[in-house]
């Protein structure tokens, strides 16, 4: 029983875990799916987002609530800045040179924040306490924090909120239409830029999500740039092009990560989180080159 | 008029298939052999050596390998640190190991090592393409970098996990200066470069671009798909290994596993598609660009005398904005430009 219940802990704050790197999953998810770039920069644009929370408050002394929407403003700006500046230029290129422009973009993303805000290390104070349920303690003996469980809740609510937009909205027809295919999209009239600039603002605010979320759990801090790593296990794992991929992705990475951790770890040597979800990744590849929920490629000569 | 192919007849087949078929090129090759070998050890400082041509060719030669998987047979590696590790590793534990052991033969045998990890994580290409390759061959770079790390027996039980790499000696003769290091590494990389040249246009060389270009139709005319892929993780393999080993012996001299991490692998991506894919030219014009560049930036922003903490991210942000503008003005690279400023001398100066 004693053994179970630390397996069912282990488990469950993996699976909590991985919720936030679902979080950074769906950014990428969005933006692969919408304009097939590979956006390396996700992760620079979570660093910049907690970073411009954070710093708002710091300068003008404003409550975090006032921030909050102010680095919305920002974040959409950011997006519709790089669409305009970094992708619309790069139409029709081949993936590997967009791939290579979102890097690029990461160092400027990251010299510019740490220009703007400071480079120091900075807590970041979300309201929501990060201590262990206490009826879960006191009943089962479980650590699962209070913290987790609004995160995923949070996720939920984000993806919920996706979905509708995706399948209910006409901005989220269009969208559809976009990710299937480019030129059919141009020719019955939908604007493609328009279309572009929408998601990078929406995965704009993704980032913002996942960078308070990851901010006030870790520090806001150089280090969140990280996350995009971790992240890409996740996409491997759930396919490019599948929200609800990245969500089931970010699940199994986060509990076989956690368990693997705790299991294994103490075996070789621990540090292994490190690699672990990549080979998992990859020894999944094998068996379904497109992941879990990726669109089967075809491909004719 | 200076550059024309006008004229110059091949008569034989001999002459027909070699590396270098216009005279102007050979002229240029030699010309430029001479002054690498000879006037640059005459007149550059130590510095100059092993601030930036020591790194500058060592880089370039890594970035060869990678063109050679990247450029020609279009499998995405971003794992090519992890590649270099392996070889400096293999060849620090081959001289440290075997009694007598040539330094030379200790490269190539640590460049065999890294051949043979590339195999192995070249096999995951025979079913996984583009990006999925990409990020899943980023399961080496952790992989390797953690396995070197927490291993005591590759650091020889070092407790930091640094190595210190072994005094270079050939025939008795000791490289210890940075001209005599710059002159080995020089050597190697020629020599290298040469063969890679050659490579690339053989029938090896030509089912690699075959799979590039579409490896279902190349399976189809009859290239074996598995064969074209894995020796390309071999050979590009291979190279990174040879640089890796030389980034250690002849570079930095005391190296921890760390160095060969994701940022370096990255650098060697930037290098292939700034120079350009899929061109040998082009890993050497990426590299100086590269290398060069940060350099460059650095004295800049010296003297616009702001504090130190606004210049470190200024170079960064500098540095990002280049290389996005570099990929929208010109986003095949810089071996295209020389294309083009070929095609112009052409007609200079008479364009009509």
């Amino acid at each position: 029983m004693e053994i179970f219940l630390r397996f069912l802990e282990v488990l469950i704050s993996g699976l909590l875990s991985g919720v936030m790197y679902s979080l950074v999953a769906l950014g990428f998810v969005l933006i692969y799916k919408a304009s097939g770039v590979f956006n390396f920069a996700q992760g620079a644009m979570v660093f910049f987002a907690a970073l411009t929370t954070v710093g708002v408050t710091e300068k003008f002394g404003v409550p975090l609530w006032v921030a909050i929407p102010i680095a919305i403003v920002i974040m959409a700006l950011l997006g519709l800045a790089i669409e305009k500046f970094v992708l619309r230029p790069l139409v029709n290129q081949p993936d590997i040179t967009l791939f290579m422009a979102t890097i690029g973009l990461t160092f400027f993303i990251e010299g510019l924040a740490q220009l703007v805000w400071g480079s120091t290390v900075r807590p970041l104070e979300l309201g929501i306490p990060d201590v262990p349920i206490e009826w879960l303690l006191d009943k089962a003996g479980m650590f699962i924090s209070f913290f987790d469980l609004v995160a995923a809740g949070i996720c939920a609510v984000l993806v919920t909120a996706l979905v509708l937009l995706f399948n209910k909205t006409k901005i989220g027809r269009a969208l559809r239409a976009v990710a299937d295919d480019h030129q059919a999209a141009l020719s019955v009239g939908i604007p493609l830029h328009h279309v572009w600039g929408i998601v990078w603002a929406v995965a704009g605010f993704i980032a913002l999500v996942a960078g308070l979320l990851w901010g006030s759990r870790n520090g806001v801090q150089f280090a969140l740039t990280f996350v995009a790593l971790k992240a890409l296990p996740v996409l491997i794992l759930g396919g490019f092009t599948s929200v609800p991929g990245a969500i089931v992705g970010g699940l199994i990475i986060g509990a076989t990560e956690k368990l693997a951790e705790v299991y294994i770890g103490p075996l070789v040597g621990g540090g292994i989180e490190g690699w672990f979800p990549y080979v998992l990744a990859l020894l999944f590849l094998l068996v379904r080159p497109e992941g879990l929920f990726g669109e089967k490629i075809i491909r004719r000569i | 008029m200076i550059y024309r192919e006008a004229g110059q007849y091949k008569t034989t087949y001999l002459n027909d298939s070699q590396i270098f078929p216009i005279a102007q090129d050979r002229v240029a090759v030699a010309l430029l052999l001479v002054v690498a070998f000879v006037a640059i050890p005459l007149f550059a400082t130590p510095y100059i050596f092993s601030g930036i041509l020591i790194p500058f060719l060592i880089l370039a030669l890594a970035t060869l390998g990678l063109n050679i998987l990247t450029g020609y047979a279009g499998q995405i590696s971003l794992g090519t640190a992890a590649f270099m590790a392996v070889g400096a590793f293999a060849s620090y534990n081959f001289m440290l190991r075997v009694p007598g052991m040539p330094v030379l033969l200790a490269f190539v045998l640590g460049g065999i090592c890294a051949a043979l990890v590339g195999i192995l994580f070249g096999l995951p290409s025979l079913r996984i393409r583009g990006f999925y390759l990409a990020a899943s061959t980023l399961a080496t770079q952790f992989f390797v970098v953690w396995c070197l790390t927490k291993v005591p027996w590759f650091t020889n039980n070092s407790s930091s996990g640094v190595i210190t790499a072994q005094q270079v000696e050939i025939l008795g003769f000791k490289f210890e200066t940075p001209q005599q290091k710059y002159l080995l590494v020089l050597a190697v990389v020629a020599v290298m470069a040469l063969l890679a040249k050659n490579m690339v246009r053989s029938t090896v060389g030509r089912s690699w671009m075959a799979v590039r270009d579409m490896d279902v139709a190349a399976e189809v005319i009859g290239f074996r798909i598995m064969k074209s892929k894995l020796t390309a993780f071999a050979v590009s393999s291979f190279y990174c290994g040879v640089a890796g080993a030389l980034y250690a012996f002849c570079y930095l001299g005391t190296v921890e596993p760390e160095a060969y991490n994701l940022d370096l692998s990255f650098r060697i991506l930037f290098m292939v598609i700034i120079g350009g894919l899929g061109s040998i030219l082009g890993s050497f014009l990426g590299a100086g660009f590269i290398v060069l560049l940060p350099i460059f930036l650095s004295v800049v922003v010296h003297y616009t005398g702001l504090p130190n903490s606004v210049t470190s991210n200024l170079e960064l942000m500098v540095f990002g904005a280049l290389i996005i503008f570099f990929l929208i003005v010109e986003p095949h690279g810089l071996a295209r430009l020389w294309q083009i400023g070929k095609e112009k001398l052409r007609l200079w100066p008479f364009p009509h």
